[in-house]
C-alpha cells in the first residue's frame, strides 16, 4: 500500500493579504489586488501595474533569529513569512521529538533578481561603445568595487528552501525547482513522493517568487505576455474572457505542511485534506507555445487522477492554471474538455490569478491552499473580470462572485513555459 | 512485488576535458588539465583569471537540422546541456525523435527529463548594448527610456535563453520526451538531486528511461566575479593554470570556475534488458540532507554530508565497508574539501577518494552530474583515475586520496555533492550490475 501525504499547515504571503484569513475572505469576496507597480518606476514601461505584497514585516513574524536572515532576498522573505504560518498552523512548533533529519524542504522558488542599481551602472560605465562590447578588463575593477558578496549569492534559486530549512531546523532532503510557472505545484507533488518512498516524514513545501522589478517585466513585456491595460488596471487580469490580453504580475509565496498520515495522527496533528495524486508530464513541443491539442496537460490530468485512484466524476472543482493569456486559456480549455468530456461543463472552474495576478514559481502553491480552504469551507472562489464569453472558453468560470458548493476533491493545474505541466489532486481526508 | 531496478545505459559528458565519452575517458587516463587562462572575455583585473573552459564546442553538431535555428535562443547552459543529451542518448543506442525524426523507436510518453541548472546570467554584451540605449545626454542609464524603447533592443526571446528550466525543455522537445521533466536549481547539488528524483520517478514506474544530470557555465564575467566575492578561488596560479586546483593537497588555495555537466540515461532495468542495451551500473541509492552554518561555509565537522552520505547507502541496503571508491566533490577550497573529507570518513571509515576537479574546475550545477559519470567509467572500465594535483594529502583531511590512476575492479561507487552557498547535499550509489545483460 502506497503511503498517504496529507496537509496539516498552510501559510500564505499575497497582495491580497499576508495570512491565510485575511487573503482567503477577500478571494471570496472577489477583490483585486492590482495596483499602479511602485517597486520600481514603472511608468514607461509597456505595462505599469503589478499586485504586490505591500508592508510585510518578516522580523515581526520570525523574532530575534531575524538577524541570520537579515540579508535575504525578497523570495527568501516570502518563503520564511509562509513557512512559519504553516509550521505554527501545524503545530510543529510545540512537537516534542520531532526527528529533523526526516523533514525536508522542497519550494519550487524563483532567482531572484539581478541587483539592478549597481549592475547597471557597471554595466554602461564599462561598455566600450566604439567596439560595441563590454570593457572586461574594466568591469571586473568597478565590479569587485560595486557588487556586493551576499547580495549576489542571495540571488540563488536554492537559497529561500536553504533559509526555510536553517529558520526551522529541518535537516532532511532539501529541494529547490524551477519549471517555470509550474515550479511549485512540481515541489508539492515531489515533495509528496519523498514522503511516499519513504525519504522524509514530512516536508514543507510549496513556492515562492517576485519578477515585479525591472528586468523581469522587461522579459515579460517583450514576450508580449503581460496585459498592457494600463487604463483600466483592475479589470486588467481577466482569465478565460473574450478581451484577455496577457497575464499581471503578482509575487508572494504559499508553503504547506506535507506529512506522511501515520506521522501525522501519531502526533495528533489536525489534517486538512489529503494530497492525494500528481501528475506530471512535459509538452515537448516548442519553448514559447503550448501544444495546440493540450497534450501535455490532459496526460498530467490524467495521471493525477489515476494516481489518486478517482474519476472525472469525482472532481468537485478545478483550479485553473487561467493566467488571462489567449493562448493559455483557450488550451487549457479544451483539455479539461479533452479530460472531462461532457462533464468539463458541470464541473466549476475558477482562477485566482484575476485577483492576485500571476505568481509564476509560487502561483500554484498559493493555489493548492485555495484547494484546501475550499475543501474546507464549501465554497469557490470566482474568477473576476469576466464579462464577454470567448466562445472558445466556454466553461463554468464562476464568474464574479464565489460559490457555495459540496467540494470534496479538487484539481488544480499549472503549466509552465517550456512545456513543463504539472496537476495535483486535493481531496477531503477521510481516515 | 519487488522495486523496479534502475541501471545506468547512456553517459553524455560534456567537459574541459572531454566531450562524450570516448574523449572524456581518455582524458581521465591520462590525467589530461583542462584549466586554463580566460580567453573568452578579457580577464586582466580578475583576481583569478583561469577555468576550465569547454574549447571548440559548437552546438550544432550536436542538434537535429531542423532544430538549428532554435541555437539562437539557447545561453550557453543550454548549450552544454543539449550536447550532453545528445551524447547520452545515442550512447545509449535509444533511437528518439532526435536521432531519427521519421522513425523513432522510443516510447515518448515513458521517457523523462531531469537536468539540473544553475543561475544563468544574462550575455553581457547582448544586455549591455540594450542597456546602454538607454543612457540619458550625461551617460547615465535612464530606466525611464529603458521602459520606453530601450528594452526594445533585447530580443523577444530575451527571457527564454535564461530560464534555467530550458536545460530541460530544448532536450524534450529535441527527443519528443512526455514524460515528467523537471529542473532542480540547488547550485552544486543540482545534479545528484536531479538524478536522484529520476531514479525516484522510474521506480515509482513513471517512466522506463530518464534523461537526467545537469549543467552550467561559470565560465562568463558574472559567474567568475560571483564566487570570487566570496574568496572561493585560487588566486595563486595564474600563471600556472594546470596546477592551480589542488583538492585535498596541503597546499590547496581555492577553486577555478568551469563549465560543462553530463547527462546520465538512466533507464528501468528491464526495459535495459528488452532492447539488450549495455550497461555500464546500477543506481542503488540516494541520499540528501541539508547542512550549513550561515549559508557560505560547510559544518566544520561535515556531519550533514555524512548524514546524506549514510542515508544513501541505507537506501542501498550497503554496508560502509564494501564501498570501494568515492568520487568526491574537493574542489580545492580550504575549509570546503576538510569538511567532505571529515564527512567520508564519518561515513565510510578509511575508503579512497578521487576528485577530478584539478582537471576540469568547478562547474555548478553540472559538477556532480559529471562526477557520477567517473563513477560509471570507473566500474565498467575497471579504473580509478588519480586526483591530479594532489601531491601531498593534507593532515587535516582523514582520507585515503587516489593520487595515481590505477587499473583495477571496482564494484561499489558512492558520489556526493553540496551546495557552495545553501546547504543541500546529495550522495548517490552505484553498483556493477550484476545479471544478464552487463
Amino acid at each position: 500500500m502506497k503511503r498517504r501525504v496529507v496537509i496539516t499547515g498552510m501559510g500564505w504571503i499575497t497582495p491580497l493579504g499576508l495570512d491565510i484569513k485575511t487573503a482567503w475572505a477577500r478571494l471570496l469576496a472577489g477583490e483585486c489586488a492590482i495596483e499602479k507597480t511602485t517597486l520600481f518606476d514603472a511608468r514607461t514601461f509597456p505595462t505599469t501595474f503589478s499586485a504586490q505584497v505591500n508592508d510585510f514585516d518578516l522580523k515581526g513574524l520570525i523574532g530575534p533569529v531575524y538577524e541570520l536572515h537579515k540579508t535575504a532576498s525578497r523570495n527568501s522573505r516570502f518563503a520564511m513569512g509562509a513557512a512559519i504560518q504553516a509550521w505554527k498552523s501545524a503545530g510543529l512548533d510545540q512537537a516534542k521529538d520531532l526527528d529533523h533529519r526526516l523533514v525536508g524542504v522542497y519550494l519550487g522558488a524563483g532567482e531572484g533578481p539581478l541587483d539592478f542599481d549597481p549592475f547597471v551602472e557597471i554595466a554602461i560605465d564599462a561598455w566600450d561603445r566604439e567596439k560595441g562590447q563590454l570593457d572586461t578588463v574594466k568591469w571586473a575593477k568597478l565590479a569587485y568595487e560595486k557588487l556586493d558578496s551576499v547580495k549576489e549569492f542571495e540571488q540563488d534559486p536554492n537559497m529561500p528552501a536553504a533559509h526555510v530549512a536553517k529558520l526551522l531546523g529541518l535537516k532532511g532532503p532539501n529541494f529547490n525547482c524551477l519549471t517555470a510557472c509550474a515550479a511549485s505545484t512540481q515541489a508539492l507533488g515531489e515533495a509528496a513522493e519523498q514522503i511516499i518512498c519513504g525519504d522524509a516524514e514530512a516536508m514543507v513545501a510549496g513556492g515562492t517568487h517576485s519578477m515585479i522589478h525591472p528586468f523581469g517585466v522587461t522579459g515579460f513585456n517583450r514576450l508580449t505576455a503581460l496585459s498592457t491595460r494600463n487604463d483600466d488596471i483592475k479589470t486588467a487580469s481577466r482569465p478565460f474572457d473574450r478581451d484577455r490580453d496577457g497575464f499581471v504580475l503578482g509575487e508572494g509565496a504559499g508553503v504547506l505542511v506535507l506529512e506522511s498520515e501515520e506521522h501525522a495522527k501519531a502526533r495528533g496533528a489536525k489534517i486538512l485534506a489529503e494530497l492525494a495524486g500528481f501528475g506530471s508530464s512535459a509538452d515537448a513541443y516548442r519553448i514559447t507555445d503550448i501544444h495546440e491539442s493540450g497534450r501535455g496537460g490532459i496526460a498530467a490530468m490524467k495521471q493525477a487522477m489515476q494516481d489518486a485512484n478517482v474519476t472525472i466524476d469525482d472532481i468537485d472543482y478545478i483550479s485553473a492554471h487561467g493566467t488571462g493569456t489567449s493562448e493559455n486559456d483557450k488550451v487549457e480549455t479544451l483539455a479539461i474538455k479533452a479530460v472531462f468530456g461532457e462533464r468539463a461543463y458541470k464541473v466549476p472552474v475558477s482562477s485566482i490569478k484575476s485577483m492576485m495576478g500571476h505568481l509564476i514559481a509560487a502561483a500554484g502553491a498559493v493555489e493548492a491552499i485555495t484547494c484546501v480552504l475550499a475543501i474546507h469551507d464549501h465554497i469557490v472562489p470566482p474568477t473576476i473580470n469576466y464579462s464577454n464569453q470567448d466562445l472558445e472558453c466556454d466553461l463554468d468560470y464562476v464568474p464574479n462572485t464565489a460559490r457555495k458548493a459540496t467540494i470534496r476533491t479538487c484539481l488544480s493545474n499549472s503549466f509552465g513555459f517550456g512545456g513543463q505541466n504539472d496537476t495535483l489532486i486535493i481531496r477531503e481526508y477521510k481516515g | 512485488m519487488t522495486a523496479r531496478r534502475v541501471v545506468v545505459t547512456g553517459l553524455g559528458p560534456v567537459s574541459p576535458i572531454g566531450i562524450g565519452k570516448e574523449a572524456f575517458l581518455e582524458s581521465l587516463r591520462s590525467g589530461k588539465i583542462g584549466i586554463d587562462r580566460i580567453t573568452v572575455f578579457a580577464p586582466d583585473s580578475f583576481r583569478s583569471q583561469i577555468a576550465g573552459a569547454i574549447p571548440e564546442f559548437r552546438c550544432a553538431d550536436y542538434v537535429p537540422k531542423s532544430y538549428r535555428k532554435s541555437i539562437k535562443v539557447m545561453a550557453r547552459d543550454i548549450e552544454l546541456s543539449v550536447a550532453g543529451a545528445d551524447q547520452a542518448v545515442r550512447d545509449a543506442g535509444l533511437v528518439t525523435k532526435g536521432i531519427n525524426p521519421e522513425s523513432p523507436q522510443v516510447d515518448s510518453t515513458r521517457l523523462g527529463v531531469n537536468i539540473g541548472a544553475g543561475l544563468i546570467c544574462s550575455d553581457l554584451n547582448e544586455l549591455v548594448y540594450a542597456l546602454s540605449m538607454a543612457e540619458d545626454a550625461d551617460h547615465k542609464f535612464s530606466l525611464a527610456k529603458w521602459g520606453e524603447s530601450g528594452m526594445n533592443h533585447l530580443t523577444p526571446l530575451w527571457l527564454l535563453k535564461y530560464l534555467p528550466n530550458m536545460l530541460a525543455c530544448h532536450v524534450t522537445i529535441i527527443h519528443d520526451a512526455q514524460a515528467p521533466s523537471n529542473t532542480i536549481t540547488c547550485a552544486e547539488a543540482s545534479s545528484p538531486l536531479a538524478i536522484g528524483e529520476a531514479y525516484r520517478t522510474i521506480v515509482r514506474n513513471c517512466a522506463d528511461v530518464c534523461l537526467c544530470g545537469g549543467f552550467e557555465s561559470k565560465v562568463n564575467p558574472m559567474g567568475l566575479i560571483r564566487q570570487d566575492l566570496l574568496n572561493r578561488l585560487t588566486r595563486a596560479h595564474n600563471d600556472c593554470p594546470a596546477c592551480a586546483v589542488r583538492p585535498f593537497d596541503v597546499k590547496r588555495s581555492g577553486t577555478a570556475v568551469a563549465e560543462g555537466g553530463s547527462v546520465l540515461t538512466l533507464e528501468s532495468l528491464e526495459s535495459a534488458q528488452r532492447r539488450n542495451a549495455k550497461i555500464y551500473g546500477e543506481l542503488v541509492g540516494v541520499g540528501a540532507s541539508f547542512g550549513t552554518v550561515d549559508f557560505v561555509r560547510p559544518e566544520e565537522d561535515g556531519h550533514a554530508m555524512a548524514v546524506a552520505i549514510e542515508r544513501a547507502l541505507a537506501d542501498a541496503k550497503i554496508d560502509a565497508g564494501s564501498v570501494d571508491l568515492v568520487v568526491g566533490f574537493g574542489c580545492g577550497t580550504r575549509e570546503h574539501d576538510q569538511a567532505e573529507a571529515k564527512a567520508i570518513h564519518q561515513a565510510l571509515g578509511d575508503v579512497r577518494v578521487v576528485s577530478i576537479k584539478g582537471q576540469t574546475g568547478m562547474m555548478g550545477a553540472g559538477t556532480g552530474a559529471l562526477d557520477a559519470t567517473v563513477a560509471l567509467l570507473a566500474i565498467s572500465e575497471n579504473f580509478i583515475p588519480g586526483t591530479v594535483n594532489c601531491d601531498e594529502v593534507d593532515p587535516a583531511c582523514p582520507i585515503q586520496v587516489v593520487r595515481k590512476t590505477t587499473d583495477e575492479k571496482v564494484n561499489t561507487v558512492v558520489t556526493l555533492s553540496y551546495s557552495l552557498n545553501g546547504g543541500q547535499i546529495g550522495a548517490l550509489v552505484f553498483k556493477r550490475y550484476e545479471g544478464e545483460g552487463s
